[in-house]
């Protein structure tokens, strides 16, 4: 019965990656390699008038 | 089927209805064994679900412009989008006050909101030749989804899925969808930019949604129902919250918060979506066989740009809705759920206790872990052990791990986590406090469309945020509909059968040939009817002789709900 009903997108739900093991010497150190240079590239692509541009982000009422 | 008949006074739904398991065969299996006196519109994670997202619309350039104009230009623009392509939308036009049922889209002209900024509630717009230029305001497109002008927002409201991969799929289509409008008006000459948000505040004091919706059998009591989503729409944020830079509606006291939405909800139990905002929403409109079925609409949640965050969203959701349709939920009760729902997203340590009516004191963790090992124990006594469950589970389970051994470890995976990890190292590098604009500036750019400036794409670009699917995988469902719900028929009808079109909803299609003459009007009550499976050959090619009154007749045949 599990053909049945596991969804029909059973092509798709092979795709559902294995957990990844955790990185060597732990999450936070692998991490902080990545964040740097993650923050380099943030660095440039910030809005340059964050000020104004966060201020000027107003919306209307929603849901 | 070895289904226990409902004990008396607690039928599976009012006298002389069929249970809502019936209409729901390839979700619920025939041999599933139901408590004596329940019934259910799900089994697993397998439910009927489709999630909206309002976004966010913001055009720097052209701070004149109101925000409905500008979220008329979007629609607009993905309409001229997929006509472009040689495709059909089907649309209903702004109302000058006259009936305007049906525009074809084809032919849409940039409504110029940068000159005429205040002009759509006045008069028709009319082009430098003086022909009306049309302003469609509802599109029903070809992968079944609904985009439209919701007041001051674009809209996007998925097409019925029925696992919460598919739900995750369809949702970031829509992700696709509205990046394509605001790129169409970016390329389009002197024309101001309108950047869209995937996110719920302003940090103004305004908010906006990012619903879910979910079948649930008419037969279970709403206050039951209420009851037990309270702690787990108070405690769910730990997982899927999208992180926010401030505290309170207007942001103003400076610090991070697990939650997009949590500080705008001011109620246990309501009918309101945009004032005195309930955790646990009643808007009672199923469109579908309301004597069998209720949408349970969830205004609670976060818009997650994370697909994994998204996925276990729906998941879990549906794994806890399954367990009180069942009657195997955890019975938690909150002292004050609205104030445990803003305790809990106002720590990200997570340490934070909530009181329950019974005395004791738990983390939203703790509330999740219960959550957890009673659907656990759930799955298992149901035998519900298909993959799609069981990922969920795992995956629920591993992520509760994590958030108390190694939280970090989940930048990969949940928004609020990534945005968290982003902010501080930048904090860090910086040395600025969370009241800083630039702080403000990358919460905002966390949940940017587009590629080049949104922090979230960057993450993915960079490899360091999961994705469950191909990006392929994702540009199908912004083309096609799910195979596997009405939605199929719906999504393809327009798509393919365009030019017959005269009226598209959820639950029903309004037809005429070629536009003219009789009326076929099809109304389909059940979500799982009208699939590819039952409309199969019928859209091969619309233009073959005989196919529209194939069309018709495999519609009827739908139509006709054989499950029931």
């Amino acid at each position: 019965m599990s053909q049945q009903y596991s969804g029909s997108r059973s092509e798709r739900e092979e795709d559902l990656p294995e957990p990844a093991p955790a990185p060597a010497g732990g999450s936070a150190q692998a991490g902080t390699t990545d964040l740097d240079s993650l923050l380099d590239e943030i660095d440039s692509v910030l809005e340059t008038n964050a000020e104004e541009f966060v201020k000027g982000f107003v919306q209307k009422g929603g849901q | 089927m070895s289904h226990v008949p409902p004990a008396p006074g607690r039928p599976g739904g009012p006298s002389g209805v069929a249970p809502a398991w019936r209409g729901q065969r390839g979700l619920v299996p025939d041999d599933a064994v139901l408590p004596a006196g329940r019934d259910t519109a799900g089994w697993g994670v397998h439910r009927v679900m489709g999630m909206e997202t309002e976004f966010g619309v913001h055009a720097p350039d052209n701070p004149g412009a109101g925000h409905t104009v500008l979220s008329t230009e979007v629609v607009n623009a993905y309409a001229d989008v997929v006509t472009a392509e040689g495709g059909s939308v089907a649309g209903t036009e702004w109302d000058y006050g006259e009936e305007s049922p049906l525009v074809d889209a084809r032919g849409w002209q940039l409504p110029r909101s940068a000159a005429h900024p205040t002009q759509l509630t006045d008069r028709p717009l009319t082009d430098d030749d003086g022909n009306p230029v049309h302003l469609v305001m509802n599109l029903v497109l070809p992968n079944g989804a609904r985009f439209y002008v919701d007041h001051a927002h674009p809209e996007y409201s998925a097409p019925e899925t029925t696992n919460p991969l598919d739900a995750m799929v369809w949702d970031q289509a829509g992700d696709r969808v509205a990046l394509a409008a605001s790129r169409r008006i970016a390329q389009a000459p002197g024309e101001p930019q309108v950047l869209l948000y995937k996110n719920n505040t302003d940090n103004k004091s305004v908010s906006y949604g990012a619903h879910e919706n979910y079948l649930v059998t008419r037969a279970l009591d709403f206050d039951e129902l209420a009851a037990r989503l309270l702690p787990f729409f108070a405690a769910r944020q730990v997982v899927c919250g999208a992180g926010r830079v401030g505290i309170g509606t207007t942001g103003r006291t400076p610090g991070f918060q697990i939650s997009q939405r949590a500080d705008f909800f001011e109620e246990q139990v309501g009918l309101e979506t945009t004032i005195r905002r309930p955790i646990v929403n009643t808007r009672d409109e199923p469109h579908a066989d309301q004597e069998r079925y209720r949408r349970l609409h969830v205004i609670i949640g976060d818009a997650n740009l994370s697909q994994y965050a998204t996925w276990l969203r729906c998941g879990m959701t549906a794994l806890v809705l399954s367990m009180i349709e069942l009657g195997t939920c955890p019975v938690l009760e909150l002292r004050d759920p609205v104030e445990a729902l803003q305790s809990i997203s106002h720590d990200p340590t997570l340490g934070t206790t909530v009181g329950l009516v019974d005395g004791r004191r738990l983390t939203g963790l703790d509330l999740m872990d219960l959550y957890r090992d009673a659907a656990a124990a759930h799955v298992e006594r149901f035998g519900m052990t298909d993959p799609a469950t069981l990922d969920v589970l795992q995956a629920w389970g591993e992520t509760l791990e994590l958030l108390r051994t190694d939280p970090a470890a989940l930048a990969d995976r949940l928004d609020w986590v990534a945005k968290h990890q982003l902010l501080s190292g930048y904090r860090q590098r910086h040395g600025v406090g969370w009241d800083d604009p630039r702080i403000g500036m990358l919460d905002l750019q966390y949940a940017d469309l587009r590629p080049d400036k949104g922090l979230h794409a960057a993450l993915v670009r960079r490899g360091s945020m999961r994705t469950l699917v191909p990006e392929e995988t994702v540009q199908r469902a912004v083309h096609t509909p799910p195979e596997d719900t009405r939605a199929w028929a719906r999504g393809r009808t327009v798509g393919v059968f365009g030019q017959h079109v005269v009226g598209a909803s959820w639950d029903t299609l309004l037809l005429r040939r070629d536009g003219e003459g009789r009326l076929y009007r099809f109304h389909q009550r059940e979500p799982l009817s009208a699939t590819a499976q039952q409309m199969a050959g019928v859209y091969d090619d619309g233009a073959a002789p005989g196919s529209f009154d194939r069309l018709l007749a495999a519609l009827s045949g739908a139509q006709e709900d054989p499950r029931a």
